[in-house]
């Protein structure tokens, strides 16, 4: 059996609001999941199922409650646990008055990417997202798309082990999604291990080896697709059925 | 130290594309040319006096360049968002507030080193005297004098959610120090008990940024500071700006951050 890249142990996150009698909202309640290296990872649940929380806790935002998060063995709220990941957030938040290549070579030096294996590397990384015309300009002058290659870029730049996505393919146009899809699975080939979370169920069914499928909170079921389905149901019926989801339509 | 060099270096390059120094540079053109209408009057009082106003405007943009530029550091980043992408990589919250810091006080150093340049040539070409050690040893105070007041506005970025709040908090406890700083333990005496103690605490715990005021020195050619005293200063510039960063990195290494 592989190792555990990514390993939470009753993981818990509580909000407590500011305002004085207001209940304390339980984000997360005693999750435990391991991902293996090398494997493709879908997270699933509704809206507010505490998915986006999970990732700010994996990537050091919000501090675990109570439990553990660990990324290569190490505590989540060290920095040094995200020397070999790469994130890529739904949205894209970079500096805008960066160039592209300004932009990468920000984050090499974070990473510590000496100055040849930066150059190196930026130049790979704008020649896959198809952005080496652009390097120069600033990111405020790019479309949508293009920001979101730059944020596949960025995700990329440390060659990560782990890749962290968080709706990776949400907003973008079909082009756009094969292109995210490829990468995913080339990362596979690689070895590398990928982690996301998503609604598109369809293509989490294609390409995931495993899933977790989360509700308020909790884990409801980890396992393959198949594991999680029974029957001849597809993903997107298992799923609806472990939310407790009741059709009205016949 | 390489992450943190890596910061300040996207500070400093923000600051200067947002055309901010642009507009510092209109300021010492500006300043220039009063400066340069000294010699109009024949007058030393006059010249004097215009030198006064020269230097009084270089502590005030200098002050609202490092007051501005800075509050809006941390707030823009959580607004913009940037911040996530910024802190899923391997680097600490203090590091981030660290960069920070060096970069708005770098950026504030270039700013002031072009003012005294220029204050420099002109009151030069036209007096004919080049006091250059008084003129370093103004720049450096007022320049130590800002990384307090860089790691103050810092500090209230990371409570006050809105800059304009931070701007105008920082700015008026600023002015107020600057004013009364140098009075304030004899207008203590003045005042009733327990108003006298507290004001005595007040002077005896604040930053004394009046202190680095050495504008009287370059105007009335008053000489230099001696150099232990000088030293003392930066010491002490240094303790209170460390005194800052800490509560803001204190502050702000268990904030929640939600996408």
């Amino acid at each position: 059996m592989s190792s555990a890249i990514l390993q939470t142990e009753k993981l818990r996150v509580e909000y407590r609001s500011r305002e004085l009698r207001q209940p304390v909202k339980v984000a997360l309640c005693g999750l435990d999941l391991e991902v293996r290296a090398g494997e493709i990872f879908g997270f699933l649940g509704p809206n507010g199922a505490g998915k986006t929380t999970m990732m700010n806790v994996l990537l050091g935002f919000v501090p675990p409650t109570s439990g553990a998060a660990r990324l290569f063995g190490i505590d989540v709220r060290q920095p040094i646990a995200r020397q070999r990941i790469g994130y890529l957030p739904e949205l894209t938040y970079y500096y805008k008055f960066l160039t592209a290549e300004e932009l990468l070579r920000f984050y090499a030096k974070i990473f510590g990417l000496a100055r040849a294996e930066a150059d190196k590397r930026i130049e790979q990384l704008l020649k896959l997202v198809e952005l080496e015309a652009a390097a120069k300009r600033p990111i405020k002058s790019y479309s949508k798309g293009m920001q979101q290659r730059i944020g596949i870029a960025q995700s990329l730049i440390n060659n990560p082990d782990l890749l962290i996505l968080d709706e990776p393919t949400s907003g973008l146009d079909p082009l756009g999604r094969m292109k995210v899809r490829e990468i995913i699975q080339r990362l596979k080939h690689e070895g590398k291990t990928v982690f996301f979370s998503s609604h598109e169920l369809g293509e989490v069914e294609t390409i995931c080896d495993r899933v977790a499928i989360i509700h308020q909170g909790e884990l409801k079921a980890v396992g393959t697709v198949a594991d999680i389905s029974t029957g001849h149901e597809n993903l997107e019926k298992a799923f609806l059925r472990i939310v407790g989801f009741q059709s009205t339509t016949p | 130290m390489n992450k943190i060099f890596a910061l300040a270096g996207v500070v400093i390059k923000e600051l200067y594309r947002r055309k901010d120094f642009y507009v510092l540079f209109v300021l010492t053109a500006l300043l220039t040319l009063a400066a340069a209408a000294m010699n109009f009057f024949h007058d030393e009082k006059i010249v004097r006096y215009v030198k006064d106003i020269c230097l009084l405007l270089i502590w005030v943009s200098a002050l609202l360049v490092a007051i501005v530029t800075t509050a809006r550091q941390i707030p823009a980043e959580r607004e913009a968002r940037t911040i996530f992408p910024l802190l899923a990589k391997p680097v600490s919250r203090g590091q981030v507030i660290v960069g920070k810091f060096l970069g708005c006080w770098l950026a504030t150093g270039v700013a002031l080193a072009v003012f005294y340049f220029f204050f420099a040539i002109i009151t030069g070409s036209r007096e004919h005297i080049w006091p250059l050690a008084v003129y370093l040893q103004a720049l450096w105070m007022q320049w130590a004098m800002l990384a307090i007041v860089i790691a103050m506005v810092l500090l209230g970025s990371i409570y006050f959610a809105a800059p304009s709040s931070t701007v105008t908090i920082c700015f008026i406890a600023v002015a107020g120090i600057l004013g009364l700083g140098t009075h304030l333990h004899v207008i203590a005496l003045q005042q009733p008990e327990p108003m006298q103690t507290i004001l005595t605490a007040v002077y005896f715990t604040m930053p004394h940024l009046e202190w680095y005021d050495l504008r009287d020195f370059v105007v009335y050619d008053m000489g230099l500071v001696s150099w232990p005293g000088f030293a003392l200063a930066t010491l002490y510039a240094a303790v209170w700006t460390g005194i800052f960063l800490l509560l803001a990195w204190l502050g702000f290494r268990r904030k929640n951050l939600t996408t």
